[in-house]
């Protein structure tokens, strides 16, 4: 070996020992913020990040040597914004409308982490989702929690790993299809409605489908008892619409309900009674003030909208003081969008619940971090800024409920994900780059016109067609 | 239609008479030989006889009695293989009835029934087997007088992956060869190569189920679980049927089962991602069809080792599209970047093959060929996407995709060099048949206000 070569081999050891231990001991701190902790106070002070989680918080902290210093000086530091209802990142219809019971569908299958509505949550401060199915049918389909971690190429990058997965369920008008007779194109004669027709129906609904899940579960059991004595016998068919609903029953996976009156919603709490199961969350839950005593005894959190009604008559009863009522009887409240745009500003829609009803400040940013987090049960991972959780966390130039605060900086995991600078001055070079595409599009058209004039064999064109 | 009619007659007395020329030996002496399957051979004899390669070679010895043909200045390379069509299947062509018409005019004979799927009465879920005619296969459809497959054998293919595309499991391709004018079932090289897929919800809102993707997802993998359970039963009763109940024969299954791989689309990168996965979920061994997005994707194809068909109509922009529209940088670099697609593929060593996707015409087909070649595809890669790589796709290098010895005779004799624009195809022979190729007319049922491709529209390959 030569002495050059050994050098080169040393330089070559030395990079990489660098390298890995970049990478096992990456170390951000962001120094002389408000820390809003949402848990454990608010105060001026530093939160320390080692690889995609919080080690340390206080006003006081270790500054590690080597660590990327993030200067939140005078701004607010916040735990990401959790959206407990939301519909975007999903490929194609999310509705799966035709039949009453579409427990068979998986919102995690079209899953799109190119949906530029989750860059835009993200730069409103979101970073985790629960991304549910439509409305459409009493029994939806299945639903995921995930990070929008903007820039991830797959799918699978957008989850939320670890979270329980959860089902949409739906009462009142949404899921009721009365009078709607299916046309059919071609002249063909025009279907009747899809059942169910009214709200009797829809309970009707949700009942028959946990007695089929219940006799799909024993089905299951008795092959699984008869196979173990050594009998011969076919297995019974694996019916992926009942699997969802055997998993609630089996507390495995999260019911969210969307609903508004307090009559649906008592209507449903005496049929998960009756069947055994949990109501993971009321969603919407516009007349919850109403019935927050009984969610209460169920033990379903509630995730509703801050200031939203009359928008249908079935919400015509809704006031904005439904959170701050049924937080005081002692529910876990949340604040959703439902909507790509509302998205975007969840943190205000949390300041609308401190003037009416007169929540805290903290308790009203914990409805959109917190208690959302404590909903999906995934507390123990987001929703406030403590040692041991993912740094999850968004840094706003103002009070969070600022109106006129804005998002500067968003981490998942610990990494930056939206930086307002970068955004703004990236802007014109994204710009320049499309128009250089555009420019090359058109002279290769240009360019191929004339190679095919010039190609053509004289006695016709090659391509008259 | 008279007129049409009567040149169709013509046509095919010109081919008829062909054909009765056609020797049984026939030497192809003193060209240039591109094999692919070896180096090219610069001045070498390709002897065909009894529809097969008999011999090729610089010294391959030229019969008494064979027919001999002079190749000085040619160069002889394999028949093109369309990866992905429904050649031979009219009533899988486009949905315009017009055009549908005027192709029927070639033969009389009425397409097989394409749409095997019922409006009434309103599916309830996967029981009721939604959009799915799986048992259908492109071999006992295939239609000899579909005027498409002089149009392609023009173009320089002697041979086709075909397969019906009509539903979410819409039934078994074949591989074809692009003979004319003759019973139908010789031209089946393999009957049953696999099951096309289309995750395309065709349902409206109330059309029954699915009408969203994630519920034709959710269909295709209560399928594979129905297929698993169905296989077990079956088993369980053959072992000794007294004492059980017989499980129930479902055409649906059946089908399924008897495909020996899926294709699904692989259109951009998301879907990919997402089919690759799907189809490892399923067990089964997939080929994706598209492709455009497929330059961003080597790694995951690569990694699960999953061959893939790209479509030759590389994106463009509508041209009547909206001169003031905002269009997103995303729509901007496909239609920059998916013709790279293939010489990325090559560089990454995944396995890929073109399929025209409704581009017709010789000089459309080189052309799109010639665009991934400028785009960094050598050229001997872009030959073999067109000859040896489908076959090995579809399981039928043993026989065809290159100049070998024993091969079916499949070759075509150009003047020039392939995918060039003055390059003329001068004879193309198929099973050892001779066909000239007719001069390059709009194929039929092309003209004004000609149809969307079979493949472009939501009925073909999506």
């Amino acid at each position: 070996m030569t002495l050059r070569t050994l050098k080169q081999r040393l330089l070559i050891t030395a990079f990489a020992a660098a390298a890995a231990t970049n990478l096992l001991a990456e170390v951000t701190v962001i120094q002389n913020g408000t820390i809003i902790t949402i848990t454990k106070g608010t105060f001026k002070g530093s939160v320390v990040i080692k690889d995609g989680k919080v080690v340390e918080v206080g006003e006081k902290v270790m500054v590690p040597p080597g660590a990327t210093i993030i200067d939140a000086g005078g701004q607010f530091v916040m735990p990401g914004i959790i959206d407990c209802h939301s519909h975007i990142a999903g490929e194609g219809n999310i509705n799966e409308g035709s039949v009453s019971v579409s427990s068979m569908v998986d919102i995690k299958d079209i899953i799109n982490p190119e949906d530029i509505a989750i860059y835009r949550a993200l730069a409103g401060g979101v970073t985790s989702a629960n991304i549910l199915h439509g409305s459409a049918n009493s029994i939806g389909g299945r639903t995921v929690v995930i990070k929008t971690r903007w820039g991830v190429e797959r799918a699978k990058d957008l989850l939320f790993e670890g979270a329980t997965p959860g089902i949409k369920f739906a009462l009142g008008e949404n899921p009721k299809r009365a009078g709607n007779v299916q046309q059919q194109g071609g002249g063909a004669p025009a279907r009747p409605a899809r059942y169910p027709a009214t709200r009797m129906g829809v309970e009707d609904v949700i009942r028959e489908a946990f007695n089929d899940a219940k006799a799909y579960q024993a089905d299951w059991k008795e092959y699984n008892a008869k196979v173990a004595k050594g009998e011969r016998v076919a297995p019974p068919r694996k019916d992926l619409k009942l699997e969802a609903l055997v998993e609630v029953l089996e507390n495995k996976r999260f019911v969210h309900a969307h609903c508004y009156r307090a009559d649906e919603i008592l209507m449903l709490i005496r049929v998960a009674d009756d069947y055994g199961f949990k109501i993971r969350t009321f969603q919407h839950v516009l007349e919850g003030y109403k019935v927050a005593k009984e969610i209460q005894q169920h033990g379903a959190g509630a995730s509703t909208f801050s200031d939203w009604w009359a928008y249908k008559l079935e919400a015509w009863d809704a006031i904005p003081f439904n959170a701050a009522i049924m937080q005081k009887k002692g529910v876990l409240v949340s604040l959703n969008s439902d909507d790509a745009e509302l998205m975007r500003r969840l943190n205000t829609e949390a300041a609308k619940v401190v003037k009416y009803g007169g929540v805290s400040e903290n308790e009203a940013l914990a409805m959109v971090t917190y208690n959302p987090a404590k909903q999906l049960g995934v507390e123990n991972r987001v929703g406030s800024i403590e040692p041991g959780k993912d740094a999850d966390i968004v840094i706003y130039d103002k009070h969070p409920l600022s109106n006129y605060a804005k998002v500067q900086k968003v981490l998942i995991d610990g990494k930056v994900y939206f930086e307002r600078d970068k955004d703004m001055s990236g802007r014109s070079l994204k710009d320049a780059e499309k128009k250089k595409l555009l420019d090359k599009e058109k002279a290769d058209q240009e360019r191929q016109r004339n190679e095919q004039k010039k190609n053509a064999p004289t006695r016709r064109p090659a391509n008259a067609e | 239609m008279k007129t049409v009619l009567a040149l169709v007659l013509c046509f095919m007395t010109c081919v008829s008479g062909l054909l009765a020329e056609t020797p049984s030996v026939i030497a192809i002496r003193n060209a240039k030989v591109v094999p692919v399957s070896g180096p090219v051979l610069q001045k070498a004899n390709v002897v065909l006889k009894n529809g097969l390669i008999e011999a090729v070679g610089e010294n391959a010895a030229i019969p008494a009695d064979a027919w001999i043909i002079e190749g000085e200045g040619l160069t002889v390379y394999p028949g093109l293989v369309d990866g992905l069509s429904t050649l031979g299947l009219p009533g899988f062509a486009p949905a315009n009835p017009a055009a549908a018409a005027a192709r029927r005019t070639g033969g009389g004979a009425a397409p097989p029934a394409a749409t095997p799927i019922p409006t009434a009465p309103p599916v309830r879920g996967p029981e009721d087997r939604p959009q799915t005619s799986s048992w259908l296969k492109a071999a006992d459809l295939i239609d000899a007088s579909d005027r498409r497959i002089e149009a392609a054998r023009a173009a320089g293919y002697t041979s086709a992956i075909t397969f019906p595309t009509r539903g979410i499991f819409a039934g078994q391709g074949a591989v074809i060869v692009l003979a004319g004018n003759e019973r139908a079932g010789s031209m089946v090289v393999a009957p049953s190569v696999g099951q096309y897929i289309s995750t395309q919800p065709t349902g409206g809102f109330g059309g029954g189920f699915p009408n969203a993707l994630f519920g034709v997802i959710a269909y295709i993998r209560q399928i594979y679980l129905d297929a698993d359970q169905y296989q077990k039963a079956k088993a369980i009763y053959a072992s000794d049927p007294r004492g059980m109940m017989r499980p129930p024969y479902d055409r649906a299954l059946e089908g399924v089962i008897e495909s020996p791989r899926i294709l699904m689309p692989g259109r951009h990168f998301i879907e990919i991602d997402r089919n690759i996965g799907l189809a490892k979920e399923f067990k089964q061994s997939v080929v994706l069809y598209g492709g455009h997005e497929a330059y961003r994707t080597a790694n995951l194809l690569k990694d699960g080792n999953t061959p893939i068909l790209i479509s030759l109509k590389w994106p463009t922009r509508a041209a009547d599209a909206d001169p003031d529209e905002n269009q997103t940088m995303k729509e901007i670099t496909i239609r920059d970047k998916a013709p790279t697609t293939p010489g990325v593929l090559a560089k990454a060593g995944v396995k890929f093959a073109f399929y025209s996707d409704g581009v017709e015409g010789r000089a459309n087909i080189f052309r799109a060929v010639k665009k991934a070649i400028d785009n960094g595809l050598s050229f001997d890669a872009a030959l073999k996407a067109m000859t040896m790589t489908p076959a090995e796709i579809f399981g039928v290098s043993d026989r065809m995709g290159s100049i070998e010895k024993g091969k079916i005779a499949n070759i075509i004799v150009t003047k020039g060099d392939l995918f060039q624009d003055r390059t003329e195809v001068k004879f193309i022979f198929v099973d050892g048949i001779k066909y000239e190729p007719a001069p390059e007319e709009a194929p039929a049922g092309r003209g004004p206000g000609a149809p969307p491709s079979a493949i472009d529209n939501n009925e073909g390959n999506q």
